[in-house]
């Protein structure tokens, strides 16, 4: 009875509004003229939606299958090329697991947003499979990791330096993602997806230039985006060492053979060590005791100097930006009106509560700014201790947390199944 | 061989945290979750006809695009959403239209009434026939995301760039927000005609 209530209520509230919209009355034909039904084309349906769940469901597993048990890398680079097709062209880059860690968020700090079953999956299922088997979503099923992979053709070595260098900044991406994502500052990650133009054939010049620049210098730096950016790639990097199993490069022993020592397009592979450490295991401890007490000072003063910009930060948001635009014109500093406060301004709502709720947002960037500071900080003195820290490996072995399962080094490796040496003369290389 | 075990120790239990905290974040968020899905549209009382629409969209042909609720239109011999204003004649010569692509098809149906059907082949979803329709006549025309165009990125780029904030996310089962006998359709949309 009360929804029965309510929905006239509505009627008559939504009629009553058209009336006074209505500055000419209705027509009354004479002619026997009827009116054109207006056309509402639905959106793609559910049931798609779904499908695209199924299909990553399915191409997660084949990826995994042919990483894991048959180890070719022709029938990686053959889900690789599925993938660039149906979630690259066909489905023309959206949703995507990398962007939907924003909807996810996003949703945990606004009780309001309603996020779709099928995000949540895409956001699940690829983490879920790299808890169990590495990164087989990296290998073939990302469709901007493939288009990359396919363009790598003479893959230079990075020096160790840079390389730890240039993997801090999907941290730094993944942390201001988060950030904007819960304040609803916007999806950052989306905004700059340099490949999605190439999927929908269209997009701003910047857009195209980024991923033309990323593609190009994939040639010689394989997967740029994947290992220097990609800010899923670090839960995937952190699950992927925790992983229950993961691909290796041999199929039984590792016979030191050195075969498959410059197989590895993004240095994923550890060299066996020298039998002698390199320096006194005194001084290796006390530098890393060091490192752990400045290791709260780096957390405190990064998260200081992230907070203190909460200003520039926080007017990323479309209300914090209209706030100021408001308070620029109403200072007289900025004579001509913008789109934006011309619109508020009709709207006539009050300046008071916009400038409580822009308040608000830059309140919590502030705080966001410590919380992703300290993480930042945190991230920095774990690289310094990785770096510090001196690891011994007997054997070739792959770095868990840098494959990316694509099943290069496979055939180089001239042990089979059973430990038997076997000489190949055509070796597969793609 | 004391550190191996510890390693592999470590890192089941680090494996094991891994899956209970994906656990964990899975199943509150699958409490904010609905089973169906989540389009863009924008708001036909909010919108400003700033003609970002056209040229925003990531599609180089917008996905905005305009639309009419007949059941609201004057049939008006006289429409300012057709007519260039000041425009010498009523009739359907280039210089006397509104739209800068000619998308609006006006059809004589009886004195005094003309019939107007949009093109959408040829409209670009620039509005600027909604803001005569809307400044001088019934608001009949008005601009929405046309469903079967939009690629439903994750994050709208005319959303973003939209000075009066008319986009948002609305269920896929009622994706529209129409005016008029139109809207009823989805009457769940209704509400945002209060504002």
């Amino acid at each position: 009875m009360k929804k029965w209530i309510f929905i006239s209520l509505l009627l008559f509230v939504s009629l009553s509004f058209t009336q006074v919209l209505q500055r000419f009355p209705k027509p009354d034909f004479q002619s026997g003229y009827e009116r054109p039904v207006m056309q509402t084309p639905a959106p793609r349906s559910l049931v798609l939606e779904y499908l695209d769940v199924g299909v990553l469901l399915l191409v997660l597993s084949l990826t995994t299958y042919f990483a894991h048990r048959r180890r070719s890398r022709r029938l990686i680079f053959t889900m690789m090329i599925f993938s660039i097709a149906y979630f690259g062209f066909f489905r023309k880059g959206c949703i995507c697991p990398v962007g939907s860690v924003q909807n996810v968020v996003y949703s945990f700090f606004n009780a309001d947003y309603v996020i779709p079953l099928t995000v949540v999956l895409f956001f699940l299922l690829p983490l879920i499979f790299t808890l169990f088997f590495g990164r087989t979503f990296c290998a073939a099923v990302c469709p901007l990791g493939a288009v990359q992979d396919v363009v790598v053709v003479k893959p230079l070595s990075l020096p160790k330096w840079l390389s730890s260098v240039l993997s801090l900044f999907p941290f730094i991406y993944l942390g201001f993602a988060v950030l904007f994502a819960s304040v609803g500052a916007g999806f950052i990650i989306c905004r700059y997806d340099p490949f999605v133009g190439f999927f929908r054939l269209s997009g701003s010049f910047n857009m195209i230039f980024l991923g033309g620049f990323l593609l190009l210098l994939g040639t010689i730096v394989a997967r740029p985006y994947c290992r220097f950016l990609c800010p899923y790639g670090v839960l995937l990097n952190w699950f992927s060492r925790l992983s229950r199993r993961h691909v290796r490069i041999t199929p039984s022993v590792c016979i030191n053979c050195r075969l498959c020592e410059a197989s590895c397009p993004f240095d994923a592979i550890h060299k066996p060590t020298t039998a002698e450490i390199p320096e006194d295991k005194i001084v290796l401890v006390r530098r890393i005791i060091l490192i752990c007490i400045l290791l709260p000072l780096m957390m405190v003063s990064s998260g200081w100097m992230i907070s203190r910009l909460y200003v520039p930060l926080a007017s990323v948001h479309p209300v914090v930006s209209l706030a100021e635009e408001i308070k620029l014109e109403d200072s007289g500093l900025r004579t001509e009106v913008s789109d934006a406060t011309q619109a508020f301004r009709a709207a006539g709502k009050s300046t008071a509560d916009l400038f409580a709720e822009a308040h608000a947002v830059q309140q919590k960037v502030k705080t966001g700014g410590w919380i992703l500071g300290g993480f930042l900080g945190l991230i920095f003195g774990f690289k310094l201790i990785r770096l510090t820290a001196y690891r011994r490996y007997s054997e070739y072995e792959i770095d868990q947390g840098d494959c990316l399962s694509c099943g290069r080094c496979f055939s180089y490796c001239p042990v089979d199944k059973n430990g038997q040496t076997i000489i190949r003369l055509n070796t597969e290389v793609t | 061989m004391m550190s191996p075990s510890r390693r592999e120790f470590l890192k089941s239990g680090l494996g094991s945290t891994a899956l209970l905290a994906t656990g964990g974040v899975a199943g509150f968020i699958s409490s904010r979750s609905g089973t169906g899905d989540m389009v863009w549209q924008l708001d036909p009382n909010i919108c400003i006809q700033c003609e970002k629409c056209a040229v925003n969209c990531v599609l180089s042909e917008s996905a905005v695009k305009c639309v009419h609720s007949y059941s609201m239109c004057g049939y008006c011999d006289l429409c300012s959403g057709y007519l260039e204003p000041g425009a010498k004649d009523r009739d359907t010569a280039a210089e006397n239209q509104l739209c800068p692509t000619g998308a609006i098809k006006r059809t004589y149906i009886e004195d005094p009434y003309f019939e107007y059907i949009i093109d959408e082949k040829l409209c670009i979803g620039c509005g600027k026939c909604v803001k005569g329709c809307g400044a001088f006549g019934n608001g009949s025309l008005h601009l929405q995301v046309r469903h079967d165009r939009c690629v439903n990125c994750n994050e709208c780029r005319i959303a973003r760039s939209c000075p009066s904030q008319a986009f948002r996310r609305v269920p896929a089962e009622t994706p529209y927000i129409l005016r008029g006998e139109e809207g009823m359709r989805f009457v769940k949309q209704i509400p945002s005609l209060q504002k």
